[in-house]
This record gives structure tokens, sequence and C-alpha cells, in this order.
């Protein structure tokens, strides 16, 4: 047994117990308490400014081992929604649960759990990007010994090892993203919540980084919750998505689960073909407008582009795609390009965001 | 060690083996969870910042200064003293003298006393130490991180406070000590117990003057979003009380209580404006000084009735004991203390408030 001892140390870095091991004790019922590996969740989660509601009846639910991205514009809430989760903020009504706990009433046990990182995260000029981790280790109150063994581990996870001991005064913009991924990480948290994690990092750096989060997840069944504006980072790393607009979450779940909530009830097939005269141009569009299910047939924008063939219900994209290749090898066409149009999360995101507050549509492009 | 990271203790098989080796293990639940929380989050801030100030440039800058402001005068009243001690015999207090005599530089040029000078530069020390103290935080975007840290929210303001009053402790120590150690080189007179023991406290009151400017500019620094502005604020109240201070008190004085009419009325017209001028921090502090520190002070008002000035008048010159002395200017240290208090407890309650977001 050798990795005994070890694994004694790192326990002592992060008591962790899960919400199993606490529970003799008499632990709070929360809404989800039949759920152990439900991390973070909110029922009807509001928060008022004024007149302003920021966060309006928001439920939500993030589970140990998945990465939960919340997407949207600036001002829709997300920031508050997150500084409720911390308990940095009171919600004017609903609750929240974040490990089993209520982070209003008992916000120093959340805090202990949870590695967060603020948007536009910054950190003590005058100190080295290992200083700085210190300071988060004495703050979690971490050994000492057990502190450098984390800051160290920390440091090489986000790549920052060779300039860990220089002044972060010299960080650029993305060095000071990945410290702070590393000092949410230095408490060895079960809850990671990351505000705009990556929007300054280059784009490897992004793909390491966005490896380490599923890494994460994966080894330490950590429940991630990663707000961005990057759709494409978003839609490359998160399990589930929840998409925000003014204080509602107007849609959550997989993307798929999206597309097909948020689509608009069409697939949509690329179909490029070289044409050996005007007659056979001509006569292509009526023999594809003849299959089953193909509710559309649009030109290229150009004359050599590839035709746009629109399915419904989207379901039969398939057995079209199938029904197109027949179709050419039959009437002799030289079919050149054939391929399914993946939705993005970006097409899915304006529809949801124009689907459901109409008067937003406008400032989503 | 880069150990890698561990399955989580709720279902991983790692975390049951580890159980029994965790010291902690045997404590109910409650327990551990107490001690992975300690309360004492203030102490992790204020070691830091109390580090950050003893290496930051501020520190050795004012260090240089205070002493400087010590120093010069502490020189030429020990040559007044020196001079006077030779043709004077029997006389008592003599050491204590050098801190609050106003020493002449020539016959006609007289500069302030030790006491006072350092009265005027030592507001430096307390805004100096505090007026970034929390919108530096929020400028540096390092609030967030920090209050997102298992501390209480209070932990932060009040962890800095200590850390500033740490540092002006010291610095105080360091440089009344010094000058101590030259007086007592220059005057060759080794102060007495009691002489002493009015020095400390004197240096007590010190202390909770300059504490009182820390607690100001900890307010500024709440209020303030710029750390820029509330240090231009900070200095220039500072500067305004110490140029102009008497000025402004002088002329509302005059305004609500004018020194004319019978001497009866003069008189308490001047008590009045004496007490609008106690409504200035350093003139508390001044008398406060001037009565520890030299045991002739026997009032730090004037009269208010012609009675009384005659009273006075007719006392016979005599050196207070320290117990006097300091029941003589028990109000203005307790003044001076509530002041603090004040500033401190309204920063802490708009620190409190205040929303993490900038």
């Amino acid at each position: 047994m050798t990795s005994g001892p070890r694994l004694a140390r790192k326990r002592k870095i992060a008591p962790r117990r899960g919400d199993a091991s606490a529970a003799p004790g008499g632990r709070n019922v929360g809404p989800d308490d039949t759920d152990e590996l439900v991390r973070i969740s909110t029922r009807r989660l509001t928060k008022r400014y004024g007149d302003l509601t920021a966060v309006d009846a928001l439920d939500l639910d993030v589970r140990a081992g998945e990465i939960f991205g919340l997407l949207g514009q600036n001002g829709a809430g997300k920031t508050t929604t997150i500084l409720m989760l911390l308990g940095l903020t009171e919600p004017s009504s609903g609750t929240a649960r974040v490990v089993g706990l209520d982070p209003a009433r008992r916000p120093l046990e959340v805090k202990r759990r949870v590695g967060y990182m603020p948007d536009s995260v910054g950190f003590y000029s005058d100190l080295s990007g290992r200083e700085n981790l210190r300071y988060t280790a004495r703050l979690n109150r971490i050994e000492r010994d057990d502190a450098e063994a984390a800051i160290d581990e920390v440091l090489e996870q986000v790549g920052l090892t060779s300039r860990a001991d220089d002044s972060t005064d010299t960080y650029s913009r993305g060095m000071l993203q990945r410290l702070g991924i590393a000092d949410a990480l230095v408490k060895d948290p079960d809850v990671l919540i990351l505000d705009e994690p990556t929007t300054a990092i280059d784009p490897l750096g992004v793909t390491e980084i966005l490896e380490l989060l599923r890494d994460l997840v994966k080894k330490r069944q950590m429940a991630i919750l990663l707000s961005s504006h990057l759709l494409n980072q978003v839609q490359v790393v998160c399990d589930r998505i929840g998409i925000f607009a003014a204080g509602k979450l107007i849609g959550q779940g997989s993307m798929t689960e999206l597309a097909d909530r948020f689509g608009d009830g069409t697939a949509h097939i690329e179909v490029g073909f070289e044409f050996d005269d005007d007659a056979s141009a001509k006569r292509a569009p009526e023999l594809l407008r003849a299959i089953p299910d193909v509710a559309d047939v649009r030109p290229g924008a150009r004359l050599l582009d590839p035709w746009i063939v629109a399915v419904r219900p989207p379901s039969a994209e398939g057995r079209v795609r199938q029904a197109i290749l027949a179709l050419a090898a039959a009437e002799g066409l030289h079919l050149v390009s054939l391929r399914p149009i993946v939705p993005s999360l970006e097409e899915i995101y304006r529809h949801a965001v124009a689907r459901t507050l109409p008067a937003h549509a406008g400032a989503v492009q | 060690m880069t150990a890698e990271p561990m399955p989580l203790g709720s279902s991983g098989a790692g975390a049951v083996d580890a159980e029994p080796l965790d010291p902690l293990a045997t404590e109910p639940p409650a327990a551990r969870r107490e001690r992975s929380v300690p309360r004492a989050g203030w102490m992790v801030v204020a070691r830091k910042e109390f580090a950050d100030h003893l290496l930051s440039a501020r520190f050795v800058v004012l260090l240089i200064v205070l002493g400087l402001a010590a120093a010069i005068p502490l020189y030429f009243a020990a040559d007044t003293i020196r001079s006077a001690a030779s043709t004077v015999s029997g006389a008592t207090a003599v050491f204590i003298a050098l801190f609050w005599l106003p020493p002449h530089v020539t016959d006609t040029v007289q500069l302030p006393s030790v006491a006072g000078f350092l009265g005027i530069v030592a507001p430096l020390l307390g805004l100096s130490f505090a007026f970034d103290a929390v919108n530096g935080e929020r400028a540096q975007g390092t609030l967030p991180r920090l209050l997102s840290q298992p501390i209480h929210r209070d932990d932060v303001i009040n962890g800095k406070f200590a850390a500033g009053l740490a540092v002006i402790a010291i610095v105080l120590v360091a440089v009344i000590g010094f000058i101590a150690a030259f007086g007592i080189i220059r005057l060759g007179i080794v102060p007495a117990p009691s002489e002493l023991l009015r020095i400390v406290l004197w240096v007590i009151v010190t202390f909770v003057y300059v504490s009182l400017w820390l607690a100001f500019g900890m307010l500024l620094s709440v209020l303030v979003r710029r750390a820029a502005t509330s240090a231009l604020i900070g200095f220039g109240i500072w500067l305004l009380l110490s140029i102009f201070g008497e000025l402004i008190t002088t002329l509302v004085g005059g305004f609500i209580a004018p020194l004319s009419g019978t001497l009866e009325q003069q008189y308490s017209n001047n008590s009045v404006q004496e007490t609008i001028r106690r409504i200035r921090p350093d003139i508390l502090y001044s008398e406060a000084s001037r009565a520890l520190l030299s045991p002739q002070t026997t009032d730090v008002s004037t009269p208010a009735t012609v009675g009384a000035a005659q009273q006075a008048s007719e006392r016979i010159p005599s050196l207070l004991s320290l117990d006097q002395s300091f029941i003589l200017v028990w109000p203005q240290v307790v003044a001076l203390v509530a002041i603090t208090v004040a500033c401190f407890a309204i920063a802490y309650v708009r620190f409190m408030r205040q929303e993490v977001r900038a």
C-alpha cells in the first residue's frame, strides 16, 4: 500500500467527504437531496436589484462528472448567478444548494469546496504567481508542505511552471487566466466555477486548458460550471449547456437536445454537383425536390456553390442523403460533395434567443 | 510531488483506503468540518498585508521621512537644552524636554518641537498604509478572488486594519526609540523612570492618533472607487488641516463667538472657540501630547472666566505627576479613540454592504 500515505496527505489538502460521509450528521435538506451526485442545484433562484431582475426563477442542476456551460450575453445574469452560488450575494428569493449546502447560510464550507475563477481575474502584481497561489492556499488553511505540493501540481497542469516565480506584473492576459485556473484548483475543489476562463488564451492553449478540464471531470469527478460567450469552446467541452437571456434560463440540455428544441425543425444537407450542360443544371433541383421529406432546395450563393437541401423532419436526413446518392447514380449527375450541415451552437443560440425574446434578437448578432 | 488526482471521496475506493490513516477520521463529522474551516481568516490576511507593507517602498520612505522629522528638531533641541542645562542646576525632567521643547536654531529662528513635528507628519503614516486597502484590491481584480476563499468578508477589512496597526506600531517605536537613544548620547542624561513612562504613554497616544488616520484612510478606500482619488482626498485633508486648520477654526470661531464685548464675555467666547478647535483631531493630539510630555503643563484649556484666569496666574508653577497629567488629557484621548472607532465602523459597515462586483 505505497499510495496510502500519499492519499492521506491528499485528504488533508481537501478533507473530501462526499455528501455520503457527511450525511450522518443533521444535514440540511436540500431540494435534490435524493441525488447525491448533484453538486449545484437551484430552485426558482431570483435576484433583483431594485426594478431590475438580474436572475429570474432559475432552475439549474449540475452533477458531479459533467461540465455545464452557461451561455449568455453580457448582463444576462451569469455572474450574478455565480455570486449567489458562492454566497457572495444573497438571493432575493428561491434556494441554491452547492455541494448540498446553502451558500447563503454556510458560505465558508461552500467556499472551501468550490474553486472559483472570476471574470477578468486579477492577482497581486508585486507577488509572483507562486506567491499568489501560496496566499490562496493559506486562506484555505492548507498546511505548508501540502500547499507547496498542490501548487507545483496545479502550475504544471496549467503550464505555468517555468514562469511561476516571475512577478505577475509580467504576465500576459492569457497567463493570468491560466494562473486563475490554477488558483481555483489549489484547494482541490469538488466544484469548479469558471467565469469566462479562456477569453485571452491563445487557441493552442485553449485546447490544452479544455483538455485539462475534461480530465478533471473524468478523474476527479468534479462538477464544472463554465460561463462563456465563446460558443465553439462551449460546444466542444460542455456536456450540457444552459442558455441564459435576460435573467432567464431559456433552455438547457445537451447539444442534441438543444438542437431539437430550438432548431426550426429542418435538417440541412449540402449537395454539390458538377453539370455537363445547362439542361441537367435545371433538371437537378426538380429531381431533388421529388425526394420524399425534402422541404426545399436552394441554390448556393454563386453558380458553382453547392446546393442546400432542407429536410423535414430532421430525422429523415440520413435517408434523404442516401436517396440523393442513388439519384445521382441513376441520373448520371456528377456528385462532388454531399454532407450534412451540423447546426452550430451559435445557430441554436441565436434561434433560442430570437424565439424567446424577440426584442433581443437584433443584439445577438 | 505530483500526485495524480484522487478519485472523488463520495464513491472512490481511494478515500475508503485512506480513511484509517487520516487522524481526523475518528472525529465526528461536525468537528472535522470545524477544523477544515477555521475562523482566523483575518490573521492570514493580516500576515500577508503586513509582509507587503514591510517590503513596500512606502515603508522605507516613511521611516526616513519620520526619522528626519524627529531627528532635525531633536538635534537643535539637544543643543538648546545643553546650553540651558549648563546654567541651571537641579532642574527635573530634563530628558523629556527633548521631545516638547521648541528648539532655537538661531536666536530668532525657532523650530517646532519633536512632538510637534511628528504630530504633523504622523498622519502620513496612517494614510499611506490604508488609502488603497480596499479599492486597490478592486482595481487589481483580486477582491472577488479573495472573497471567494473560505474567509468571512470582514476578515478582509479586519486583517488589513490589524496589519496597518502593526506596521504603524513598528515605525513609531523604531523612530522614537532611535531618537531617544540619540538624545541619551547627545545629552548624556539617562531618562528617569517617570520620564520613560511618560514617553511610553505618549507613544501610545501617538499610536492612537495615527490609527485614526489609518481608519480614515480605510474609510476612503471603501467609499472611493479609485485609489488615486482616495489618496488625493486623504492627503488633501491632511494638508488642509495642518496648514489651514488654524485659519479655518479661527474664522469659524470668530464668526460664532467673536472675542469682543466685556472681558467676561471675551473669556467665555474664547472657551467656545477652543471647543470648536477641538473638533480637529490634530488639536486633540497636540494637547494630549503636550500634557503628557511636559509635566509643567497644568492645564490644556485657557481659563473660561476672569476669576479662573486670575487664579491660574497666581498658581505656583509646579510639575504634575504622571497620573495627574493623564487625567488632564483623558477626554482628548477618549475623543481620539472614538473618532478612530467611528471611522472604522463606517468603513466596516459600508464594506460589508458593498457588492462584490465593481
